[in-house]
């Protein structure tokens, strides 16, 4: 355990105010750009859009004043700008399927995007401390499995494009993968800073590895049946992927011992392996993964060589918001978001993507690195980590580092659910961050006495 | 835990990293695979979205690319209906670019050729959507429009250069089709004129002046007989040759006549320019004899025969026979006997002698244009061969000034300006219609105009047809559109 100590942090409220301008007004360029290409005019509801854009990240951006001054300025100005662009192609892509009324899926998305940020404040605002989490542990723990599950309800769940992650109630659907990722992830918090001393015992060694002891062998193996589980009975190799990644990441960090990554990234190799030799929808993907041209598997499906065309047609520079063919593709606005913005904003466009999906995670792990108690570090890196992860899957399955999967991209593509449960993501992350850069009560005087600088945190 | 939580971020990192590759990797390393993989549609709305080049007579566009409202954004049009059918071919959907610029120019047009690197770059820069080249053709429109007229309704084609440059100054293959017809987006009407066009009488497809199927030259060969036997140096314009009314050929028992069974001068002789002037096939088939096959074939070969030239569009190379014993020869130094020439091969020809010998390469396009008609390549004249010396073409000038004062060339005199021409009537089937041929050029001390007209099996005259009656005024009249406008 180490010891944090901050020099009269500034609360870089300011900061966060002028890059939240600033994402606003990309999101607006955007929008523009769209209305431009595909119309040849000023949209006018631009300045509706601008204003209602505005009011709602600037009412957050007070609320973060009032109730979480010392939060992190990035996290907000990341997300609403991911969030904004995901909008713009959402939009775009209303305008190239000629949607109208009900069909339209930029309102929807506007109706929910407000709900995720007022979610978010709300968490804010009644939150006051994350450790009060810690008392949910278990709670959490039986809400997140429950999630996990509830798609394997049937007459509930449904599949939608070869996954079975959604669950359905008259003409609502919803991804409760999302939800439980962040619940099981309070969990793992919950779970992992009480019983990490006798985790990160050393039973015996292997080459120059120490092993855990066999009995503390019990909670890795039922978080691995889990993601088995999902795998082959959500056919989910995202989300497996996603939860026992989580699980392993956190319990390294709990234990600070590289073995349990070493038995994890065993058991998944083992467990996916055994998956593929017994079920044939695992070795579709797999062969839509491997050889996506071949006859064989065009026949069974072309979404991904859609996708690929459409990134190599965006080449560098893209062609530009709103003159590309996006919608050639199947699910241009969620699980295949990104290709859409591959082949509109260019190699270049995509590289500025990622790197604000970096930035906002490592600003996570910054955070779990600031904060002081045990709980709170193993939070913020479980939620960080997690986004990381489903960056990951979703990109390399649209990419083709790891077989397709389902998920959609955090803030960026369509969905209700994904974009409450991300919102309420950073909004834990905004809250575990005011902890960490909370100056303590006996800080002053510590400041005037030396010339540190602002935002020094040193670890001993 | 601080520890394993920076491992973390390095794990974060080298995770994004794999994706920095992925995607560099298809949208850079491996797109333009990807791009050209069949079955891509993104590729093949690309092409159509983009504004194809226009195609341009004196700024004036033949064929060019509408903005419409459907997903293929552009549709090409031809204002001139069938005027340009051949010279522009047709730009179609589902039938591809093809019959001609469209075709031999497509990756000038569509802004695809290598040519156009450096204004694709600045495009990209500036963020305008690329658009193809114009092309601004050598054609005068009102050589085209007599030729087109002059026509009418028989099959032939005509074609006429400009001698001191190789320009083609007109190209015209009747029949013709509207190439709007199949450049629709209606798909199935596209459909339906594309059978009805390869289906109908006359092949309107062909490009006859330059691609169709090769025509005998009859008389008009003479010509280049005329052109070996000067520069042989062993006979004048006035020399006298043999031109008895028949010629007794070698190793046949069917001797050559003249047209009109008459012996061509008195004694059975007749002088070089006379032959010419009233066409004498015994004194050219003796000269052919008499100078022998290889002695033609060089000449021909001279004056462009033989070469598979580009106007753009691929030109089929004209030719005479290798192998030719006596009687052949004889029949080949009259045209006849396996010689097949193009209409351009034999404007080529007049276009030789009118030019002091020196033949120039033909072409179409005289320059290249950016989408704001600024002009970003120019064609330069290129001479293709000195097919004579400028004493020998000085002699045929005169030799062909007398057939059109005096000789069967007479229905193309010009008040005012003086013609040198040939005719030429192709027996190319026993008892049917000839092919009337007739090249010329004008004006004979300072040519600007070369021309050479087929009519197919003696066109509206039929059997009554000679190159004099049927083709001769027509070349007049494409003469008088460049030279009197």
């Amino acid at each position: 355990m180490s010891m944090v100590t901050s020099f009269r942090p500034r609360t870089r409220r300011n900061v966060e105010l002028v890059l939240l301008l600033l994402a606003i007004t990309i999101v607006l360029v955007a929008y523009l750009n769209v209305g431009l290409a595909i119309g040849g005019q000023f949209p006018p509801d631009l300045i509706l859009y601008g204003f209602g854009l505005l009011v709602l990240s600037v009412g957050f951006h007070l609320v973060l004043r009032w109730r979480a001054s010392y939060a992190d300025p990035l996290m907000l100005p990341i997300a609403t700008l991911l969030n904004g662009l995901g909008l713009v192609m959402i939009h775009r892509l209303d305008l190239a399927y000629d949607r109208t009324g009900s069909r339209l899926l930029a309102p929807k998305q506007l109706i929910w995007s407000t709900l995720a940020v007022l979610l978010a404040a709300g968490v804010i605002i009644v939150l006051r401390d994350h450790r009060q989490l810690r008392r949910f542990t278990f709670t959490a723990m039986a809400l997140g499995l429950g999630m996990l599950l509830l798609p394997l309800v049937p007459g509930l769940g449904r599949n939608i494009n070869g996954s079975r992650i959604w669950i359905g109630i008259g003409p609502l659907s919803f991804q409760p993968g999302e939800v439980a990722k962040i619940l099981l992830v309070i969990f793992f918090a919950g779970y992992l800073v009480q019983t990490r001393d006798a985790l990160s015992l050393v039973g015996s060694r292997f080459l120059g590895i120490g092993l855990p002891r066999a009995k503390d062998l019990g909670p890795i193996l039922l978080a691995w049946l889990a993601s088995v589980g999902v795998l082959v009975f959500e056919k989910d190799l995202g989300s497996s992927l996603m939860f026992f990644g989580v699980f392993v990441a956190m319990l390294y960090v709990a234990t600070e011992r590289r073995s349990w990554i070493a038995i994890g990234m065993l058991l998944f190799c083992a467990g996916s392996y055994i998956a593929y030799l017994s079920f044939g929808h695992v070795q579709t993907r797999v062969l839509l993964w491997l050889h996506p041209f071949s006859e064989e598997a065009i026949a069974t499906s072309d979404q991904l060589v859609r996708g690929l065309m459409g990134m190599a047609k965006g080449g560098l520079l893209g062609s530009g918001l709103g003159r590309g063919h996006p919608e050639i593709t199947y699910f241009p606005e969620s699980d295949f978001i990104f290709p859409s913005f591959g082949e509109e904003i260019g190699l270049i466009g995509l590289f500025a993507l990622l790197m604000l999906y970096v930035l906002l995670v490592e600003r996570g792990l910054r955070t779990a690195l600031g904060v002081r108690d045990g709980f709170g570090k193993l939070l913020a890196v479980g939620l960080s980590f997690s986004m990381a992860l489903q960056c990951f899957v979703v990109v390399g399955g649209v990419t083709r580092v790891i077989p397709l999967t389902g998920l959609t991209m955090p803030f960026l593509s369509y969905g209700g659910s994904s974009l409450l449960a991300n919102w309420s993501l950073v909004a834990l992350l905004l809250r575990i961050s005011d902890q960490a850069r909370r100056p303590l009560p006996d800080a002053e005087e510590l400041a005037t006495a030396s010339e540190a600088h602002t935002q020094v945190v040193r670890i001993q | 835990m601080n520890k394993p939580i920076r491992r973390l971020s390095f794990v974060v990192a080298l995770l994004f990293s794999a994706l920095l590759i992925s995607t560099t990797w298809i949208q850079f390393v491996t797109a333009k695979d990807l791009d050209n993989r069949p079955g891509n549609r993104r590729t093949l709305l690309e092409s159509y979205s983009r504004e194809r080049g226009a195609i341009l007579v004196n700024g004036t566009p033949i064929a060019k690319s509408v903005p419409v409202k459907d997903d293929l954004k552009y549709v090409r049009v031809y204002p001139s209906g069938k005027l340009y059918s051949q010279v522009t071919g047709y730009y179609s959907f589902t039938y591809g670019a093809g019959g001609g610029l469209e075709g031999a120019e497509d990756s000038l047009l569509s802004g695809k050729s290598d040519k156009l690197f450096y204004r694709r770059v600045l495009d990209m820069v500036t963020g305008k959507v690329p658009s193809g080249a114009s092309l601004e053709l050598t054609v005068n429109p009102e050589a085209q429009q007599a030729a087109d007229s002059a026509l009418g309704r028989q099959r032939g084609a005509v074609v006429a250069l400009d001698p001191r440059t190789g320009a083609i100054l007109a190209m015209v293959s009747h029949p013709q089709y509207d190439p709007t017809t199949l450049s629709g987006h209606n798909l199935d009407s596209v459909a339906k004129a594309w059978t009805k066009l390869n289906a109908a009488p006359g092949r309107p497809a062909v490009n006859r002046a330059i691609a169709g199927d090769l025509y005998p030259p009859g008389s008009t060969f003479k010509l280049v007989t005329a052109a070996a036997a000067l520069s042989s140096g062993k006979f004048t314009e006035q020399s006298l040759i043999p031109g008895a009314a028949s010629l007794d050929l070698p190793q046949s028992n069917k001797p050559l006549p003249t047209d009109d069974r008459q012996p061509c001068g008195p004694g059975d002789k007749t002088t070089l320019t006379h032959a010419l002037e009233i066409s004498c096939n015994t004194a050219f088939g003796w000269l052919g004899m008499h100078l022998g096959a290889d002695a033609l074939r060089a000449q021909a070969a001279k004056f462009g025969f033989g070469d598979a030239l580009r106007v753009p569009m691929r030109v089929t190379a004209s030719q005479v026979p290798a192998q030719l014993n006596a009687a052949q020869s004889a029949q080949a130094a009259i045209g006849q006997y396996d010689v097949r020439v193009t209409p351009l091969q034999m404007a080529m020809v007049s276009a030789g002698i009118a030019n002091k010998g020196i033949v120039m390469s033909p072409y179409l396009v005289k320059d290249t244009r950016n989408s704001d008609l600024d002009i970003i390549d120019q064609s330069k004249p290129e001479q293709l061969s000195q097919a004579i010396s400028p004493d020998v073409a000085a002699a045929l000038t005169r030799m062909m000034v007398n057939v059109v004062q005096s000789g069967t060339g007479t229905p193309a005199q010009i008040p005012g300006i003086q013609v040198a021409g040939k005719t030429g009537t192709a027996q190319h089937i026993e008892d049917g219609p000839p092919h009337a041929w007739f090249t010329a050029f004008a004006p004979a001390d300072d040519p600007k105009i070369a021309v050479a007209v087929v009519i197919e099996n003696g066109g509206d005259a039929g059997n009554e047809a000679t190159g004099g009656k049927v083709a001769a005024p027509i070349a007049r009249q494409v003469i008088e559109a460049v030279l009197n406008p």
